[in-house]
């Protein structure tokens, strides 16, 4: 039999497992922040979580309510200032993994954080760019975490806070953006990739019980299918056990 | 602090007030309200729910930030209700993203007129903000991005301890408190302790901020809740959660404000109204092993 899981442990475990053991990844809240902890706990014992507020190799004995929290700090590997977490680390090229959001997204896998309608008479004014801008930029590999919505999967976004694909093929190259840009989306409807050449956002797999149907009428562009196309691996047992555990708040053994 | 703030911060004065979730200075916030300074230009890189306050309140007219939120909450709805609707007063905006802010505060900190960066390419940040531009390498010849000096009037900045002469040690996250604290013309230190010269002395690898950059020490146990400090009390995560619903309209906003702000003297009768939170929060220990500095 099956094991139950949410939709959002779903997403949580499929994140996970696009981290790859000894990569250094530079975590946010939410989600990706659950990610990386059943990570840590599964494939990965060696990942290195780095969070922007300065603290590196992070061993939360809870979990982080804020990028800086104070069980962040209580017995992390070090603690550096936040213009070196940005140049030293992200800028010098040292983060593997970097994880995004945002309200949209759009083909190229560009992220707007930022405002919703014109910038200067914004109809929603949303946080802005944090250290999400420098992420997409510098990262080695970005992974998007979202919820598949037809408002936030848009033709164009309204304001791009964080560089993905630009206008596709070979436009972040052109502007020598130094990162790997996104590799994944994953949102609750299944996992979206790029494109080799057109780098346009392909869906690669639809999670268990979800139809093409819904993953097209919840994208604001025509959804191309990529040729490697299947059903995502549904959470395993022991993933949702320690998952479970992790979300409980139950101390995390080193 | 009434002293401190009435003799070093000035209406119309730019103020940064930096610690990266940690080491928010509140009381020092919650004081500039009191005292009702205005045409503030207020600078963070995340706001928070101190300049959510302080722009209900009517001290801003600027803001320049990098990631205006509650952080795993939502909305500074304060915050939202300016730039949206230009309650209580319209916001001039100025933003940037972490690492762009963190840089002016570097190169402000260093005394050089602008930092490069490899950020910001193919966003669109540089095209609502004329500050960011771009430069040449004079050297490699390769095309990045720059941003400008910044040097605020005054900073505030919260710290663990000092001794009477401002030399300040921090530990945990330190954020931009020290480019913070060089770029600014005047300094102003909040901490949970006054210690000894010999306790500063004894330890000197952990001070952040020579006391001769300082203008004013002040002792202010627990004024950065609803922020934490590493190692004396738990961020209020509680409190974060409640700000949703205090601010998410301007009126309980304003009510907050009567309540825990204008109707309080001082942070002492702020906390004697919040004892229970004050035990609730207190930090368990976690001591580290002594160095030896001798030779």
């Amino acid at each position: 039999m099956l094991p139950e899981y949410s939709t959002h442990e779903m997403m949580i475990t499929t994140a996970a497992r696009m981290l790859r053991d000894n990569e250094v990844v530079f975590v946010g809240i939410g989600l990706p922040n659950l990610a990386v902890n059943l990570a840590r706990r599964t494939h990965c014992p060696n990942l290195v979580l780095i969070y922007e507020s300065g603290a590196v190799g992070a061993r939360p004995d809870r979990l982080p309510r804020s990028i800086g929290d104070p069980a962040l700090v209580t017995g992390a590997l070090g603690v550096c200032s936040m213009p070196e977490v940005f140049q030293y680390y992200l800028q010098r090229g040292l983060i593997d993994v970097g994880f995004l959001g945002g309200a949209q997204i759009d083909r190229f896998g560009n992220l707007n954080t930022t405002v919703i309608g014109e910038y200067a008479r914004p109809r929603t004014r949303l946080p802005g760019a944090g250290g999400a801008s420098e992420i997409a930029a510098l990262a080695r590999r970005v992974l998007i975490v979202m919820t598949h919505q037809r408002r936030s999967f848009v033709e164009r976004v309204d304001f791009v806070t964080s560089p993905g694909f630009l206008t596709g093929g070979e436009a972040r190259a052109k502007l020598q953006v130094p990162g790997g840009g996104p590799e994944a989306v994953i949102t609750d409807l299944g996992v979206l990739r790029f494109a080799a050449d057109t780098h346009e956002m392909e869906l690669a797999s639809l999670h268990p019980g979800v139809t093409l149907k819904q993953a097209r009428e919840n994208t604001g562009w025509p959804l191309r299918i990529a040729a490697e196309f299947s059903q995502t691996e549904p959470p395993s047992a022991e993933e949702l056990r320690v998952l479970r555990e992790v979300q409980s708040g139950t101390p995390i053994p080193s | 602090m009434q002293q401190a703030l009435s003799r070093h911060v000035h209406d119309g004065d730019s103020v940064v007030m930096e610690g990266f979730t940690h080491l928010i200075p509140f009381a020092a916030g919650h004081e500039l309200i009191r005292q009702r300074r205005q045409q503030l230009t207020l600078i963070r890189l995340t706001p928070d729910l101190i300049f959510d306050q302080m722009i209900a309140a009517g001290c801003a007219r600027k803001l320049i930030f990098s990631w205006a939120g509650n952080p795993g909450v939502g909305s500074l709805h304060g915050f939202r209700r300016a730039v949206e609707q230009g309650i209580p007063a319209p916001l001039e905006l100025e933003e940037y993203s972490h690492f762009g802010l963190a840089l002016r505060l570097q190169a402000g900190a260093a005394g050089v007129p602008f930092l490069p960066t490899r950020n910001f390419a193919g966003t669109d940040l540089p095209r609502v903000n004329p500050s960011i531009r771009r430069v040449t390498c004079p050297h490699t010849g390769e095309e990045l991005w720059s941003v400008p000096a910044l040097t605020p009037d005054v900073a505030i900045l919260h710290a663990q301890r000092a001794d009477e002469e401002g030399n300040t040690q921090v530990w945990g996250l330190v954020g931009v408190l020290k480019e913070a604290a060089f770029a600014s013309r005047r300094l102003i230190v909040v901490v949970e302790e006054v210690v000894s010269e010999e306790v500063i002395r004894r330890d000197p690898n952990r001070t952040l901020i020579p006391g001769f950059r300082v203008d004013a020490v002040v002792h202010e146990p627990f004024g950065a809740h609803p922020s934490f400090v590493q190692g004396y009390y738990d961020r209020d995560n509680a409190f974060y959660d409640r700000w949703d619903e205090i601010s998410c309209e301007a009126d309980g906003l304003r009510r907050y404000l009567d309540k825990w702000v204008y109707d309080l003297p001082n942070r002492h009768a702020y906390i004697e109204k919040m004892r229970p939170d004050v035990e609730r929060l207190r930090a368990r220990s976690a001591i580290c092993e002594p160095v030896n500095y001798g030779y």
